[in-house]
């Protein structure tokens, strides 16, 4: 396992010591829940979440009535920089 | 109101005192121990005293006046929510978790946020960005996790009562180390608005209680349908404390005999075939009963926890609120970063397992597999429920372990949770009740577990047993 590809995949930049760290359990992780292979599968539909058929049968839509928002200072109380009602980042292009 | 006042036995103190002083009282046992529990990342006197004042002795809603600790990734307005992790460390919410707008609305008075593996990761408390909660009974043990923090709180007398999240075990595990009751609901009973995600479809807000009473009464409050969930079931919610006293004969315990062998430790199997004993007592029938995937529980686990965990956390990016790296040069650099340095190892270890396990190629080796054994393992229980209306299990493997034992050693620890996981895998309830003490004096929990909304049936059943066979002994460490 590549474990540095994975950690780029998950947006992660991870240190050689990390790298050192994490392959080795990663390898013994993945080799754990593989035991699961051991199963024949074939005839089983997959289960999807955790919702029982109540839930499935309650209405996920609300009624449509305006509510108050969030509002566009309080989005912006908690953002690391903040700037003019934007969230602001460091530049994207060179 | 008769039943009600039960509510406060042990605390006949409480009439006399106002809701202000019991409050201060609250807070500075809080204070007086967290220097050597740790269980409080915030202890909020202002807020908590703010809200004492404004209730009235006499207003009779629900939980008047009672003290509640929340785990620290329930969304609490204005406050503190950091889920023990460095990249939310000064994050304050900016609106109240439904259940906890519910405990405000009956009465109940929050008095700080409790510490927790880093973004309920963990089994020990030992992955907090902010040192591990611990064992009241023996604080060179962990009390559990990854709700530690709030199972402390309890365990130390702190508070009757304490919010909990689970997804594999959470609130039960520690509970059970812990030496009080741990309850994690049927999915979809309480509105999990507000809870932080891990993994979406297993997570659930769980309660800690000192016992099954304080549980039962927080749930009635807490529990049904909320709009602002759209997986909250519209199911009727039954007055759970009325069902507490009813009589429990007749009622039918399955025992899965075959998961009591290997890996279960002794002083731990003694106890549950004692408690097996004790429910026949009791009035209880006993039968056998086969879960011949619960085997496979964590495996499955560990894999839908950490997809669905890879997914949900990839909103900390140090864009909108949170933890910023400095001094990187541009977008994507300033990503990696933030979530290099505002992450722990234990979750970084998670969500690249997500990752892996649902990149390009491998999605149907291991997350479709999972999901096929996670129906299998649901099934096992849609049997089982055919002649019990519970099933008794220990609730650990073990008592609680020393701080260090197990950090280097991820499955070992994952292992802690072989117990718990199936409930969260099928989305069933579950409790544990203190049923004794190992020979090193340490609190063992008995689990069990029922069928889709049989939450009265469980607490009946945890409140039957504590009351007949109660834990006598308090852990070293607990309020004056």
């Amino acid at each position: 396992m590549d474990v540095r590809k994975i950690a780029k995949l998950a947006h992660l930049e991870i240190s050689d010591a990390e790298v050192a760290l994490y392959t080795p359990q990663m390898a013994d992780i993945v080799k754990y829940v593989e035991q699961l292979n051991e199963l024949d599968t074939d005839d089983i539909e997959p289960m999807l979440g955790g919702l029982t058929t109540e839930g499935e049968e309650t209405l996920t839509i609300r009624e449509d009535v305006v509510i108050e928002s969030l509002g566009q200072k309080a989005a912006l109380s908690e953002a690391p920089s903040g700037v003019a009602g934007h969230f602001q980042v460091p530049k994207v292009l060179n | 109101m008769a039943p009600r006042r039960r509510w406060f036995e042990g605390q006949i103190t409480y009439f006399f005192m106002s809701i202000v002083s019991n409050i201060e009282k609250t807070l500075d046992n809080a204070e007086s121990l967290n220097g050597e529990l740790n269980a409080f990342l915030s202890i909020e006197r202002e807020h908590a005293l703010g809200r004492a004042a404004e209730l009235d002795t006499a207003s009779g809603s629900k939980l008047n006046g009672l003290a509640v600790a929340v785990k620290d990734n329930i969304c609490t307005k204005g406050l503190r929510t950091s889920c023990g992790s460095q990249i939310l460390n000064n994050y304050k919410a900016h609106y109240d978790a439904t259940a906890i707008k519910r405990l405000k609305d009956a009465g109940a008075v929050m008095v700080g946020k409790t510490n927790m593996d880093e973004f309920a990761m963990g089994s020990s408390n030992e992955t907090s960005a902010f040192g591990p909660a611990k064992n009241p009974w023996d604080v060179t043990r962990v009390p559990g996790g990854s709700s530690g923090g709030s199972a402390v709180a309890v365990a130390s007398g702190v508070v009757r009562a304490a919010l909990g999240s689970e997804t594999g075990g959470s609130v039960r595990q520690p509970a059970s180390l812990c030496g009080i009751v741990g309850f994690k609901p049927t999915y979809g009973r309480i509105s999990r608005y507000g809870l932080v995600a891990f993994a979406s479809s297993l997570d659930n807000i769980g309660i800690f209680g000192q016992t099954t009473r304080d549980v039962a009464d927080v749930l009635g409050v807490i529990a049904g349908r909320d709009p602002l969930d759209s997986t909250s079931a519209d199911v009727p919610v039954p007055d759970f404390a009325a069902s507490l006293d009813n009589d429990i004969a007749g009622k039918t315990i399955g025992v899965p005999r075959a998961l009591l062998g290997e890996g279960l430790d002794e002083d731990v199997r003694e106890k549950i075939l004692a408690a097996i004993d004790n429910f026949e007592k009791l009035g209880a029938e006993i039968v056998d009963v086969e879960l011949p995937y619960a085997k496979y529980g964590i495996a499955v686990y560990y894999i839908i926890a950490t997809a669905e965990a890879s997914s949900n956390l990839a909103r900390f990016d140090g864009v909108r609120y949170g933890f910023r790296a400095e001094d990187a040069p541009g977008l994507r650099e300033m990503y990696f970063k933030t979530r290099e340095e505002g992450f722990g190892a234990e979750v970084k270890r998670r969500i690249m397992l997500g990752t892996y396990v649902l990149s390009s190629g491998y999605y149907d080796a291991y997350y479709s597999k999972a999901q096929k054994v996670r129906a299998l393992v649901k099934r096992d229980y849609t049997t089982a429920f055919e002649k019990c209306d519970a099933i008794l299990t220990p609730t650990s493997p073990d008592t609680a372990f020393k701080i260090g034992e197990r950090s280097d050693n991820p499955i070992a620890m994952y292992l802690s949770d072989i117990y718990t996981v199936s409930a969260n895998l099928a989305g069933i309830p579950a409790i544990s009740v203190p049923c004794g003490l190992s020979t090193e004096g340490l609190p063992i929990g008995l689990q069990l577990t029922g069928n889709f909304w049989s939450e009265d049936v469980l607490l009946k059943l945890a409140s039957k047993y504590e009351t007949a066979f109660p834990l006598k002994a308090k852990p070293s460490i607990y309020v004056g």
